[in-house]
């Protein structure tokens, strides 16, 4: 039961938004610190690779980005069940203020392994089941943003981005397992939880740093802009008016 | 929980199920066409069509790759260890082409069974090690190679 209570509290804006304001600056500073102490790292002190040289640093920016944009999709489409099944407003301006940031890290992946697969593979872009599969995600975040914008009255929007995005969630798994289902030119995962990576320990490290760097950093942001939403929907209560008075903004 | 929502996410976990299972079924029947590639083995058993343009991949055989003295003209034979297709390729290799390296070739498979390729490919694979470590690797593969050659020749 307290479960619940927790939960429900969890939904309230206000709630939501004190929470917010203590965390944004532990977030902003752990995630800068590990971030730039992982890039530097590897895109300066980290070894060359035996077979492409410099050209593998690209992973350190290439990974971390991959690996967020698949799972804030995945977060928005838990916050997407909580929409239909509780009709929590916070659920929704998650996933409507954190769909651009989906957009911009899934754009960076694409973007970063292009430039890659240019002098690696020698194109940059071949049509395999992974490289397609990540661009379709690109286009389901581009969709929700349009979607959310295109509906007016906010419980509508909220329920079309919704299903939207729980429809979107089949592509996830395709990401995730295109490497092993088909033959792709893009290589298999170096990272599995069951065994060893692929990658000696000075190369791996870094990039660990790099990616848990990037998921606070993510934190960070979500705080940042669900707070400005709640303030932009909630602008009739009386304790965003409060607020807005006590800050003389 | 609330009745009502308890319904509410029945339904959504039935039609993400459902959904998930049409798409399974669909990419499965497709599978053939989200191939990249056709590999060595399908090209022998007749599986990848002759004069349309297909791709195929696999590993450079060791020892295989030929260049002509006075052109760019690339004759190798790509294996999957258990089938090999000879191939050959005229223009610049990405830097990443060597014998043991996989490749994907985009091109004809002639009547012959020649894969007459005009663009070849790279594949990586998910390992990564410094230079130094690879050396070492080497060197202990080739000593290992070595002793195996004196002790056979010690019978």
């Amino acid at each position: 039961m307290s479960m619940w209570r927790w939960f429900h509290k969890f939904g309230s804006p206000k709630w939501f938004f004190d929470i917010a304001s203590r965390l944004i600056p532990w977030l902003l500073g752990t995630g800068l610190v590990l971030l730039l102490t992982g890039l530097v790292w590897g895109l300066a002190f980290a070894p060359q690779d035996y077979l492409q040289g410099n050209s593998y640093r690209i992973i350190f920016i290439h990974v971390p980005s991959a690996f967020l944009a698949q799972s804030v999709y995945l977060m928005m489409a838990s916050a997407a069940v909580v929409t239909l099944v509780w009709k929590m407003k916070l659920a929704d301006v998650f996933v409507q203020t954190m769909a651009p940031v989906g957009a911009l890290l899934t754009f960076l992946a694409l973007f970063t392994g292009a430039v890659w697969g240019k002098p690696t593979w020698g194109t940059w872009w071949v049509w395999d089941a992974r490289l397609t599969s990540m661009l379709i995600l690109l286009f389901l975040y581009c969709g929700v943003i349009v979607l959310g914008r295109a509906i007016a009255d906010e419980k509508s929007s909220a329920r079309a981005v919704a299903v939207l995005v729980l429809v979107g969630v089949v592509n996830i798994p395709i990401i995730k397992y295109s490497v092993d289902w088909w033959n792709t030119l893009h290589q298999p995962a170096t990272f599995t939880l069951t065994k060893r990576p692929s990658m000696p320990v000075e190369m791996w490290a870094p990039l660990l740093l790099s990616v848990v760097g990037l998921y606070l950093l993510f934190g960070w942001l979500t705080c940042v802009r669900m707070q400005t939403g709640i303030l932009v929907r909630e602008h009739r209560t009386s304790w965003v008016r409060a607020l807005v008075r006590s800050q003389g903004v | 929980m609330h009745p009502v929502r308890k319904k509410r996410l029945t339904i959504i976990l039935f039609l993400v199920a459902g959904l998930g299972l049409a798409v399974g079924l669909a990419t499965y029947a497709f599978r053939q066409n989200i191939n990249l590639f056709y590999d060595p083995s399908q090209i022998a058993s007749g599986e990848a069509p002759h004069d349309v343009r297909i791709r195929a991949g696999g590993m450079v055989e060791d020892g295989s790759v030929s260049r002509d003295e006075d052109s760019l003209l690339v004759r190798f034979r790509v294996t999957d260890f258990s089938s090999s297709v000879a191939m050959e390729y005229e223009g610049i290799l990405p830097d990443l082409f060597a014998e043991g390296q996989g490749i994907v070739a985009m091109g004809r498979l002639r009547a012959d069974g020649t894969f007459v390729a005009d663009q070849v490919l790279a594949k990586h694979d998910e390992n990564y090690m410094p230079p130094e470590v690879h050396e070492a690797i080497q060197r202990a593969e080739a000593k290992k190679a070595a002793a195996a050659t004196t002790s056979s020749a010690g019978y």
